[in-house]
C-alpha cells in the first residue's frame, strides 16, 4: 500500500515537474559583462522574464569563439545564446558551430517597416542577428591640454600633443587608426591595408609613436589609464568612456574622427536544449522597444532604424543619448566599419607581424 | 642433552599449520596490493588528467585531418597530380562536388570554413576565397568544373594554391612544427625561413627562458638571507615572519598584480615619493611598469615564497654548531660559510631554483598585465592560439616544444646538480 502510494505521488510530482518545465525554461545568456551586460539585463532580461515567466542565467565572457567551439564539439552546450563580434559570428557560422536563423521570424519595426528593411544594412546574417553597433574611438583628458586634439592625425602627433598614448595590444583597429592618421581616407583603409605596401605604411606610422605607447588588453583598462594620468590620450570603446564621463564625472572627451565601428550580434550555439526559448529571447530583445531602451543605459547604437528614432535620455542624468551613439550622423563623418572579411583573412598573419614588431 | 637440539630442524609453521615463509610472502603481498590500491586513484588521476592530455597534445601537433575530412574524394585524387599547372578536370570536379557536399551537410569540424581556415594558415588571405567560392559553387551543376571555378574567382588559377591544398590533405604534417620554428614552405614547396618581419616564436622561446632564468636568480639572491634569518631566529619570531612570507601566497594573483600596478606606475606611490623627496623632477618620473622591469618585479614577488620555503626547511636542519666548529678550527667567517654552510644548503637551492624556474617559464597572466610590449611570453602565444586564433595544432606544437625545452633543461640540471640532492624540506 505504502509503496503504491509513494509511487503515485512521485509520478504526480514528476508529471507536475514536466508540465512546469514545458511552461517555464531557464536559458543561459552570455555577454561581455560590466556596464554592457547591465544595459542588457535592464532592457532585455527583465521584461522578457516578466513576459514569459522563464528564467535567465547571465554569464560573462571575454569574447572569442573558443568556448562555443568546445561546447558544440563536445556535444554539451550550456550557453543558449551568446553576444559575439561580427568576425566571430561569421567564422563560427562558417565552421558549422551555430544554428541558422530564419529572418522571417523577426517582427516588423514599431513603425511597421518589415524587419529586413528596418535592420541597418549588414546587421542580419545567416546565423546572427545584430543588437547594437559599438565603436573604437580615442579619448583624451581635457585637463591635460589647453586646446584639445580633434582629428585622428592628432592621436599620432607627439609635437602638438605630447604625452603617452594608450593602444590596444592588437593589430585590429590599431593599424586602421595608423593609416587614417597617415592620411588614408576612411573609405579606402581596407583597400590600402590589403597591400604589402599598405601594411608597411601602417607599421611605419606606428613606429613614430612606439616608445610613447602604453598597451592595454582589457576594456576596463583605458579609462583607468587615463584617470591615473598614465596616458594623455588612449583608444577605447565608446561605451566604457561614456560610462566614465557620465557615471563617474571624469573630465574626458571623445574624438569621433576616424572612429571604427563594429557590431555585436546574438548567436545560438548549435545543439542547445533550450533552442526554442533562446530564439524567443533573441526575437524579443531585438524588437524596436527593447533596443531603444537599451540605449538609455549605454551609448551603443541600436541595430534597428525604428529604434534609433526612439532613443531617449541616460537613465541616471539629464543627458540626451542620441549624440553619443557611434551611429549618430555627426559622429559618422569620417568613420569606417570594421571589415570582418579582411580580418578573417589576415588576422593570423598580421598578429604575427604585430607581435614581431612589438618585440623588436 | 635436550630433545630439541637433536631433532632435525623442521620448517617453522604458524598456528594454523601453514609454513611461516609462505604465510609471510602472502601477507607482504597483501600489504603491497593494499598499498597499490591506495595509490590507484592517484595513478588514474594522473593518467586521465595528465598523460592523456599530453598524448593528445603531441598527436594534435603532428596530425591535422581537416582537409581530408572536408574534401575526402579530392584528397585521394590529388595525390596523383604532378604539381605542374592546374590539377586535371576530373580532380577539380571532385573538389567542387566535395565542397558542395560539405556545404550542404554543415557537419561540425568538417565545413568549408574549417578547410578555409586551414589553408589560410599557409596562404594568408585565402580564407574568403574558399567561403565565397563555395557559396557561389552551390549553383554549379555541370562541367567543365575548372572553368566554373575560374569564373568565380581568378585566384584559383594559381598552382601554389593547389600545391598547398595537396600538402594539407596529408593528415600527418610537420607544418605546425615548421611554423613554431619560424619556418615555412615557399611556392615550390621547399622549407625556408619565414620573412624576418613575421618571425616571433624562436626569439620568444629565447626571451622566455632568459627571463625565467633572471627571475630565478633574483629570487635566489633575495630569498637566501631571508631564509637564513628565518631559520636562526627564535621559533616565535620566525613563525610570525613566516606568516609575512606566506601572506602574499594566500592573496589572489590578480589582486597582487594590480597592487603592483598601483605601486609602480608613473603616477604611482613610488614615483610620488621620489618626486616628493626631490630625487626626480615631475617630468623625470621613472617608468617601472609596462616593461620588462615590471614583469620581473611582479613575478619575483609572486614566486619568492617558492624559493624561501625549501631553502628555509633545509637551513633549519643545519646545526649551528657546524659553523662554530669551523671557526674553532681557524676558518674565517666567509671561509666557514663558503666551505661548510653553503654546501649544506645546496639541496634547498637546487629545489628552489628548479621550482621557481619551471613555474616562471609557464607564466602568462602577470606578464600580459604588467609587461607592456615586452610582456608577451611563449605561454601567451600558446594561450592565444588555443583561445583566440583556434589554431590548436600550432598551439600544441609550441606546447610540445616548450615541454621539450623544459625536459632538456631538467636533464642538464640533473647532470650538473644531481637530482638526488634535491630537498623540498
Amino acid at each position: 500500500m505504502k509503496i503504491k502510494h509513494f509511487l503515485a505521488t512521485s509520478a504526480l510530482t514528476a508529471g507536475l515537474a514536466l508540465a512546469a518545465s514545458a511552461q517555464a525554461s531557464e536559458i543561459t545568456v552570455v555577454s561581455w559583462g560590466g556596464a554592457y551586460t547591465k544595459s542588457q539585463v535592464e532592457a532585455y532580461h527583465k521584461p522578457w522574464v516578466e513576459k514569459t515567466g522563464n528564467k535567465i542565467v547571465s554569464e560573462d565572457y571575454n569574447g572569442g569563439i573558443a568556448e562555443i567551439k568546445a561546447q558544440v564539439e563536445a556535444g554539451n552546450v550550456t550557453w543558449d545564446i551568446v553576444d559575439v563580434e561580427l568576425s566571430d559570428a561569421i567564422r563560427a557560422c562558417d565552421e558549422g558551430l551555430l544554428e541558422t536563423i530564419d529572418h522571417s521570424i523577426l517582427p516588423a519595426g514599431a513603425d511597421g517597416t518589415p524587419a529586413t528593411e528596418d535592420f541597418l544594412e549588414g546587421t542580419l546574417h545567416d546565423c546572427a542577428v545584430a543588437n547594437i553597433a559599438w565603436s573604437s574611438v580615442y579619448v583624451f583628458d581635457k585637463t591635460k591640454f589647453d586646446v584639445g586634439p580633434t582629428t585622428i592625425a592628432d592621436l599620432f602627433d607627439l609635437e602638438k600633443f605630447p604625452g603617452k598614448r594608450g593602444f590596444r595590444k592588437n593589430p585590429k583597429v590599431t593599424l586602421e587608426f595608423a593609416l587614417m592618421a597617415d592620411g588614408v581616407p576612411a573609405a579606402d583603409v581596407y583597400e590600402v591595408l590589403a597591400t604589402p605596401e599598405g601594411i608597411d605604411r601602417a607599421f611605419a606610422k606606428l613606429d613614430t609613436i612606439k616608445d610613447q605607447v602604453v598597451w592595454w588588453e582589457a576594456g576596463a583598462q583605458p579609462p583607468q589609464l587615463l584617470a591615473d594620468g598614465e596616458v594623455a590620450m588612449t583608444t577605447a570603446w565608446n561605451g566604457r568612456v561614456f560610462n566614465a564621463i557620465a557615471g563617474e564625472d571624469k573630465p574626458f572627451e571623445i574624438v569621433w574622427d576616424g572612429q571604427i565601428w563594429d557590431l555585436d550580434l546574438w548567436v545560438l550555439p548549435k545543439g542547445s536544449e533550450n533552442k526554442e526559448a533562446a530564439l524567443d529571447f533573441l526575437v524579443f530583445s531585438t524588437e524596436t522597444e527593447q533596443l531603444a531602451n537599451q540605449a538609455s543605459y549605454i551609448p551603443y547604437g541600436p541595430a534597428r532604424k525604428s529604434s534609433n528614432a526612439l532613443v531617449g535620455k541616460y537613465y541616471q542624468k539629464d543627458i540626451d543619448m542620441a549624440p553619443h551613439m557611434p551611429t549618430a550622423d555627426a559622429n559618422l563623418k569620417n568613420a569606417v566599419q570594421n571589415d570582418f572579411e579582411f580580418w578573417a583573412d589576415n588576422s593570423d598573419q598580421l598578429n604575427e607581424r604585430f607581435n614581431a614588431w612589438l618585440a623588436n | 642433552m635436550q630433545d630439541s637440539s637433536t631433532t632435525t630442524p623442521e620448517t617453522l609453521v604458524t598456528a594454523d599449520g601453514v609454513p611461516l615463509k609462505q604465510k609471510l610472502i602472502q601477507s607482504t603481498r597483501r600489504a603491497r596490493l593494499r598499498a597499490l590500491l591506495l595509490t590507484l586513484p592517484l595513478v588514474i588521476f594522473i593518467i586521465v588528467s595528465f598523460m592523456i592530455p599530453i598524448g593528445q597534445m603531441l598527436f594534435r601537433s603532428l596530425h591535422n585531418d581537416t582537409a581530408s575530412s572536408v574534401v575526402p574524394n579530392f584528397a585521394i585524387a590529388i595525390q596523383d597530380w604532378d604539381e605542374q599547372g592546374l590539377p586535371p578536370e576530373e580532380t577539380i570536379k571532385l573538389f567542387v562536388l566535395d565542397l558542395q557536399e560539405a556545404r550542404k551537410k554543415r557537419e561540425i569540424g568538417k565545413t568549408v570554413g574549417n578547410l578555409a581556415t586551414r589553408i589560410n594558415y599557409e596562404i594568408p588571405g585565402s580564407r574568403s576565397l574558399f567561403t565565397s567560392s563555395a557559396r557561389k559553387l552551390a549553383r554549379v551543376t555541370e562541367g567543365p568544373y575548372t572553368e566554373a571555378l575560374l569564373d568565380i574567382n581568378k585566384k584559383w588559377d594559381d598552382p601554389v594554391l593547389w600545391r598547398s591544398l595537396k600538402r594539407a590533405t596529408n593528415d600527418i604534417t610537420p607544418y605546425f612544427y615548421l611554423s613554431a620554428l619560424d619556418l615555412k614552405y615557399d611556392d615550390e614547396g621547399n622549407i625556408i625561413e619565414a620573412d624576418e618581419l613575421y618571425q616571433i616564436y624562436v626569439s620568444n622561446f629565447v626571451k622566455t627562458v632568459r627571463l625565467s632564468a633572471t627571475i630565478t636568480l633574483i629570487c635566489l639572491v633575495l630569498a637566501f638571507p631571508v631564509s637564513y634569518l628565518l631559520s636562526t631566529l627564535p621559533l616565535k619570531t620566525s613563525n610570525l615572519l613566516m606568516i609575512l612570507v606566506l601572506l602574499p601566497f594566500w592573496t589572489s594573483l590578480l589582486v597582487r598584480t594590480t597592487a603592483w600596478i598601483a605601486i609602480l606606475q608613473t603616477e604611482g606611490i613610488i614615483n610620488d615619493i621620489l618626486v616628493f623627496i626631490g630625487l626626480v623632477g615631475e617630468d623625470g618620473r621613472v617608468q617601472m611598469i609596462y616593461n620588462q622591469t615590471g614583469t620581473i618585479i611582479a613575478m619575483v614577488h609572486i614566486l619568492l615564497p617558492f624559493m624561501i620555503l625549501p631553502l628555509f626547511s633545509v637551513m633549519k636542519t643545519i646545526p649551528p654548531s657546524y659553523m662554530r666548529a669551523a671557526s674553532s678550527m681557524g676558518a674565517k667567517t666567509f671561509t666557514a660559510f663558503r666551505r661548510v654552510y653553503f654546501p649544506l644548503t645546496l639541496p634547498g637551492i637546487a629545489a628552489g631554483t628548479l621550482l621557481v624556474f619551471i613555474l616562471a617559464i609557464g607564466y602568462y597572466i602577470t606578464p600580459a598585465l604588467v609587461g607592456g610590449e615586452d610582456g608577451l611570453l611563449i605561454s601567451n602565444l600558446i594561450a592565444y592560439h588555443i583561445q583566440k586564433s583556434l589554431n590548436w595544432s600550432l598551439g600544441a606544437a609550441l606546447g610540445t616544444l616548450l615541454l621539450a625545452i623544459v625536459l632538456i633543461l631538467y636533464w642538464l640540471y640533473n647532470k650538473i646538480v644531481g637530482i638526488e640532492k634535491l630537498s623540498f624540506g
